[in-house]
């Protein structure tokens, strides 16, 4: 996107929170929303806009775990690990995921499919253990169900459903 | 005149005298000639624990408990008459008691209407019309209700100091950060009834002298910022919130802000920076936020679960939630029991109730064929509590002199497969990610003892390790800035103080008792018991076992990684852990 485009996405995403004290967390929240990270030519317009400097803007980016500096994966997958989920098997779920994507935490797949991400405690502790892929919520997952899950939203799965 | 009676010896501890019972109840039965008409059923759960022997009959649905011998003859006559025996009939009062969730599953949490219709807002206009805020805070004194986000202040207390702050302007906030992994009590009220939430925040508004409130909520829980949005449009719509609300002099409104991932801002001074839009660091106190809070002033923050009782003790007083609970900790505690647990949810008893009625009363023990080995409550600023001090009533005091906290309540079931030395290195593991960083010894002290703990995990611990854990504790509690450090060894503190055996089992003996520290496990295949079916053959990922289904098999100790799923997939049993 060019910078002039850019700058007015921006611009209207922060006017609603302008000359408001404190400001910067919940429109970081709202850029995350719109762009799934918050991208560095996005930061620079941010810092003129709300006359914050660049360095401020990162410390807070950077502080909470939150915020994304790198674009995600199209499909994110949050393992639980909160206290529940961890003694009930998450670790297990998550070296079976870290097994068949082949990535790490925080790494997106080579096909930019999924991101797997660690979370602490989704707040349904009572279905632990927990996977979160997008919006949608498996609760007393065992490890056999990974790879019928994660197929779920695998490209091919994706493209067929399209077609 | 056809009955059922159901039986069954509730004692968790002792032999199970449910079989022998029966058979002098049937006897009985005999000798009156009612064995016919009245059958009788031995259960294996009637979700009542440590009542002794206890009998239902159905369908007069009387209940008995701690029956003896000398009973039984009463309980026949009276199954006859159909009139209940007195001497051991037992109401099954539900331990539990609804304040705090009282609408939450009842009302529709979209609908303001709902929640006046069920007394909703009339604290609120009965303080805007009959009480001066001082009364306001009296009557907060009067029902000595303690902050439920962990510390258990007195809120009342909280309320008038930050009311004689000197200040233009002062501000409430509502903490909903619910930072304890493994609990999700704020969640489930702020999402089932938000607007209890909001109408104790603007009593606390009242009470304090404030015109601005902000909720602060985690950004992991969508549904809760949805629902207190559309909450909070909906009193402006009502007149609830704005200016002169309910034709008063009182105006009062609300903000919502987002935390963003950083357990560390649950706690109140790192809270107000994050409001603020800076990082999440804590600051000293004094000064207090009462005193100089958000943007340097008078702020009162409260947890969730207290707002949420606020309404509650304003429109029924003061004098009645002080009735509830026990001396020094009143009304009731909301816990999330959860995991190994047979039935995990949410629970809220008065406070006083013992850790055994919630436990095995309410949430019907361990998962089948385990047994309890301990539960943690107040999360990673909490300990452990073994099953030997169940009786242990929950209150501030006395869970605080068993080495562990209220905290906000969550409550996590270990059964006898969770290693204690696992449980408190995933607490200081949590705890050293979350630190702030800012002050050194929880920044250094948290990642020492974390690779002391590893250490021990992996069988390389030695006995002095234990002693170096005790001092680096010692040394955080006393001198890190806010409540993460100084609570952090908690975890490691208490799992010491009460499984020191199992400690000195890691590090004298290389072995892990519960089985789960994998470096200190080894896996064998015994010959005996053997059935030569080659599951495990088929089951190890690197091709660590080998053998064929004459010969049988074995595992090259060199190669096996100690995955444990020869071990998972064995049908007889055969492969040994230890
Ligand atoms: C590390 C740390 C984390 C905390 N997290 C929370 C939290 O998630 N929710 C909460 O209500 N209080 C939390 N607290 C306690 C708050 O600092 C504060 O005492 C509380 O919100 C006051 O409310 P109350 O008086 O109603 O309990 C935390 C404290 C510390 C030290
Ligand atoms: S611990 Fe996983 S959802 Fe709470």
């Amino acid at each position: 996107m060019e910078k002039a485009a850019l700058e007015q996405e921006v611009r209207q995403i922060a006017d609603s929170w302008k000359g408001k004290d404190g400001n910067l967390i919940m429109v970081l929240h709202q850029i995350q929303n719109r762009y799934g990270y918050v991208p560095r030519n996005v930061s620079l317009v941010l810092s003129e806009i709300l006359n914050v400097p660049l360095a401020r803007i990162y410390e807070v980016i950077t502080f909470y775990h939150f915020f994304r500096l790198t674009p995600p994966g199209k499909h994110t997958v949050s393992v639980c690990m909160g206290t529940a989920c961890y003694l009930k098997g998450g670790p297990e779920l998550l070296g079976e995921l870290e097994h068949l994507l082949c990535v790490k935490p925080g790494e997106s797949t080579k096909d930019g499919q999924f991101y797997l991400e660690v979370v602490r405690c989704l707040g349904c502790c009572g279905l632990a253990p927990v996977v979160k892929i997008g919006d949608k919520v498996y609760g007393g997952v065992k490890k056999k169900d990974i790879s019928g899950i994660i197929a779920h939203y695998s490209k091919e799965a994706e493209a067929k459903a399209a077609a | 005149m056809a009955k059922t009676v159901f039986i069954k010896d509730t004692a968790i501890t002792g032999k199970d005298r449910t079989r022998d019972f029966y058979g002098l109840f049937l006897g009985v039965l005999r000798e009156k000639g009612l064995d016919t008409t009245i059958q009788l059923v031995r259960l294996a759960d009637m979700g009542i624990y440590s009542a002794g022997i206890a009998v239902r009959v159905l369908p007069d649905n009387h209940l008995y408990t701690q029956v003896g011998e000398s009973d039984i003859a009463g309980i026949v006559e009276s199954i006859k008459t159909g009139q209940p025996y007195q001497p051991r009939l037992t109401k099954q009062a539900s331990t539990q008691m609804r304040i705090v969730l009282r609408n939450c599953g009842v009302i529709d949490p979209e609908k303001i209407e709902d929640y006046i219709a069920h007394d909703g807002y009339h604290a609120l206009a009965r303080c805007l019309t009959e009480l001066t805020p001082e009364q306001v805070i009296q009557e907060m004194k009067t029902s000595g209700l303690r902050g439920r986000g962990g510390a258990g202040f007195p809120t009342g207390m909280k309320w008038e100091f930050t009311r004689k702050s000197a200040g233009d302007q002062r501000y409430i906030i509502c903490n909903g950060d619910e930072g304890d992994p493994g609990a999700y009590m704020d969640r489930s009220v702020l999402e089932g009834d938000p607007h209890s939430v909001i109408e104790g925040m603007a009593i606390g508004g009242y009470a304090i002298g404030a015109s601005k409130g902000f909720f602060y909520i985690r950004a992991e829980y969508p549904l809760a910022i949805e629902r207190i949005e559309k909450a909070i449009k909906q009193c402006h719509d009502n007149g609830l919130l704005g200016s002169n609300i309910l034709g008063s002099q009182f105006s009062f409104d609300v903000e919502i802000r987002l935390g963003a991932g950083a357990f560390v801002c649950g706690e109140e001074t790192a809270l107000l920076a994050s409001i603020e839009g800076k990082r999440g660091y804590p600051s000293p106190r004094p000064p207090f936020p009462s005193v100089k809070g958000l943007w340097g002033k008078p702020t009162c923050i409260n947890n969730v679960e207290t707002l949420a009782n606020i309404p509650v003790i304003l429109f029924k007083g003061g004098e009645w939630f002080s009735k509830i609970g026990t001396e020094t900790s009143k009304g009731t505690k909301v816990f999330a029991v959860t995991g190994k647990v047979k039935r995990s949810g949410l629970v809220e008893v008065p406070m006083g109730t013992t850790i055994e009625d919630i436990v095995y009363g309410i949430s019907g023990g361990a998962m089948s064929g385990k047994s309890v080995k301990a539960i943690q409550t107040g999360g990673p600023s909490g300990g452990v509590i073994p099953k030997d001090y169940f009786q242990t009533r929950v209150d501030y005091e006395s869970l605080q002199k068993m080495g562990s906290i209220m905290g906000s309540g969550g409550m996590i079931v270990m059964d006898e497969d969770d290693c204690m030395i696992d449980i408190a290195k995933f607490y200081l593991g949590f705890c050293v990610d979350e630190s702030c960083g800012k002050c050194a010894p929880c920044r250094i002290g948290g990642t020492q003892m974390l690779r002391l703990l590893e250490k021990i995990s992996e069988g390389r611990g030695v006995p002095k390790d234990l002693e170096q854990l005790a001092m680096i504790s010692r040394a955080m509690q006393k001198a890190s800035l806010c409540g993460l450090g100084q609570t952090a060894p908690n975890p490691v503190l208490s799992t010491l103080n009460y499984y020191r055996a199992e400690y000195d089992a890691h590090v004298n003996d290389k072995k892990c008792p519960a089985c789960k520290c994998s470096k200190l496990l080894s896996f064998l295949i015994r010959q005996d018991k053997c059935v030569k079916c080659g599951m495990c053959f088929k089951a190890c990922p690197v091709g660590a076992i080998s053998g064929n289904r004459e010969k049988g098999y074995v595992i090259d100790q060199e190669k096996c990684i100690r995955c444990g799923q020869c071990f998972e997939v064995c049908k007889p049993a055969a492969v040994l852990r230890q």
